[in-house]
């Protein structure tokens, strides 16, 4: 590990213009926030990370959940995947969220880590993770060791030819059905950012993961009241029972009249480079009778767009029967 | 503009063009409370907690297994929680509440967690079971549900080389039940 100063932030302001310094907000940032470390001390005991300051945000005053007057809910930067996967009004009515956080990381891992931290998770690609293997995301130029190498895991949706990286938190997949909104503070002040447009796709520059800039701070997450009537599920597919990354998950949140899919929210986690929300998938729902045949076609609808690579063509088939299976038990009648 | 000023230094505050690069020179004092004690420690700002413990000040009960929060070999308890220590910076934990498993018993005061891995033979080699330990007694305030499957996978993050598995379950059953511990196959 590179050597690093450690700086504590005592407000936001001082935690924004400290990070404002670094040259980016994405990979090889000389500045970086640090919260629960889950991902970024393991990324710097690899040299994958080489920040050289860190700023503790832990101590700001960001790690509250509380319901917003619309009946929605608002969730600290900082707040524990722990704290909100059992919070009573994140079970009761936003079950999807819960229980995609329970189904990642471990006990331990899920106390430390934060829902800022988990927004910003980077991948499990093994070429990613070892310096010694050539990676555009981690440096840029260098080639894609993934393609055509140990690409079993990784993503068929939404790659390019310059990286095939999954997104690897199960958390993301549940907010981009839930359409949560992600409030940042920067030197410019206050935006808020709907979560399908905070993850950017890799494109050429697989070094950009998010729409952030430096200095920009997420100082809170909120999710839109439930829908009435709906109910919502997270179902994920891995090669262990626990303690695994997903190689297909689903996150949906339907609502069904008179046997009729009303509203349907869609996105597949495991599959793609960003957390993927299917609009194609919600199409092929809206409005019509909630039966397997309709499922399977909103399934193909969703990874119409697949592109698997030498190791990974299982997954197409895996995430489709996952997002059918998700959507047969999130409608059937108790 | 130069804010860092308004930033409490934990470590000095040089700017990263003039960051030391070598090891050591860049120490932070650090004052930790560790099992009801404090200490004060001058460390590298890149010393994790589980370090600090077991190369410092000689709690050699947390064990280095993947020293990357696979494992669980470094579970101690933060504030009551339990955390992998070897994904902390201990200069980042002032003021906590820190527990090892030399907190939780001693050889001649086990903890009840203590006595039902000695009573069900919850091991073999012994290296993950004081985190397998430190992991159980967290667990026991958990909301973990009743069923063995509850336990095993509220304990996933525990990884037991041997595979003394079955046994592990059933000390943390015994405990949860208040039953005699019982000794499975």
């Amino acid at each position: 590990m590179k050597t690093f100063a450690l700086t504590r932030a005592s407000d936001s302001a001082q935690a924004i213009a400290s990070a404002a310094k670094a040259s980016t907000a994405q990979q090889g940032a000389e500045i970086r926030f640090i919260g629960g470390g889950t991902t970024l001390i393991d990324l710097m005991k690899l040299n994958v990370e080489q920040p050289q300051r860190l700023v503790d945000i832990n101590r700001l005053p960001l790690d509250k959940i509380e319901a917003l007057p619309d009946g929605g809910l608002t969730i600290g930067a900082v707040v524990r995947n722990s704290d909100l996967a059992y919070h009573p009004l994140v079970c009761k009515n936003y079950a999807v969220l819960s229980e995609a956080i329970l189904s990642g990381a471990s006990a331990q891992l899920r106390n430390m880590a934060t829902t800022a931290g988990n927004l910003l998770q980077r991948t499990r690609c093994m070429y990613f993770r070892a310096t010694d293997m050539p990676c555009n995301k981690r440096e840029p130029g260098t080639g894609c060791a993934a393609i055509g190498g140990a690409n079993r895991s990784l993503a068929i949706l939404g790659t390019s030819e310059h990286c095939i990286a999954t997104n690897p938190s199960d958390m993301n997949v549940a907010m981009a059905a839930l359409e949560a909104t992600i409030h940042v503070r920067g030197t410019k002040g206050e935006r808020s950012i709907p979560i399908a447009d905070f993850h950017v796709l890799p494109g050429n520059t697989p070094q950009r993961e998010t729409v952030l800039e430096p200095g920009d701070l997420i100082t809170h997450v909120t999710l839109p009241p439930p829908a009435p009537g709906s109910r919502s599920l997270y179902l994920k597919l891995r090669d262990r029972a626990s303690y695994e990354f997903a190689l297909a998950s689903a996150a949906v949140v339907v609502t069904v009249a008179n046997g009729k899919v009303t509203r349907a929210r869609i996105a597949l986690g495991g599959v793609g480079t960003k957390p993927w929300r299917s609009t194609e998938a919600e199409g092929e729902l809206t409005g019509q009778s909630a039966t397997e045949v309709v499922f399977r076609k909103a399934a193909e609808a969703a990874l119409r767009g697949a592109k698997p690579q030498s190791e990974n063509g299982f997954k197409v088939e895996l995430a489709k029967r996952c997002l059918v299976h998700a959507l047969k038990l999130a409608t059937q009648t108790a | 503009m130069d804010n860092e000023s308004d930033l409490e230094p934990v470590v000095s505050a040089a700017e990263p063009a003039t960051a030391p690069t070598t090891v050591g020179n860049d120490s932070v004092h650090v004052k930790l409370k560790i099992n009801g004690k404090d200490y004060a420690l001058d460390i590298d700002p890149r010393v994790t907690l589980l370090d600090a413990l077991r190369e410092r000040l000689q709690l050699t009960g947390s064990k280095k297994g993947c020293d990357h929060g696979q494992c669980g070999a470094c579970t101690v308890h933060i504030n009551g929680r339990r955390v992998n220590s070897c994904l902390c910076f201990a200069a980042m934990h002032e003021g906590d509440e820190i527990t090892t498993l030399e907190g939780i018993g001693q050889p001649e005061n086990l903890h009840p967690v203590q006595s039902a891995f000695v009573a069900c033979d919850a091991y073999q080699c012994g290296y993950c079971t004081p985190g397998q330990i430190m992991s159980a007694v967290a667990l026991l305030k958990e909301p973990c549900g009743p069923e063995d499957a509850d336990v095993k996978e509220f304990m996933s993050g525990n990884i037991c080389r041997c595979g003394a598995y079955p046994n592990i379950v059933a000390a943390i059953q015994s405990v949860r039940q208040n039953a005699k511990p019982q000794r499975t196959g």
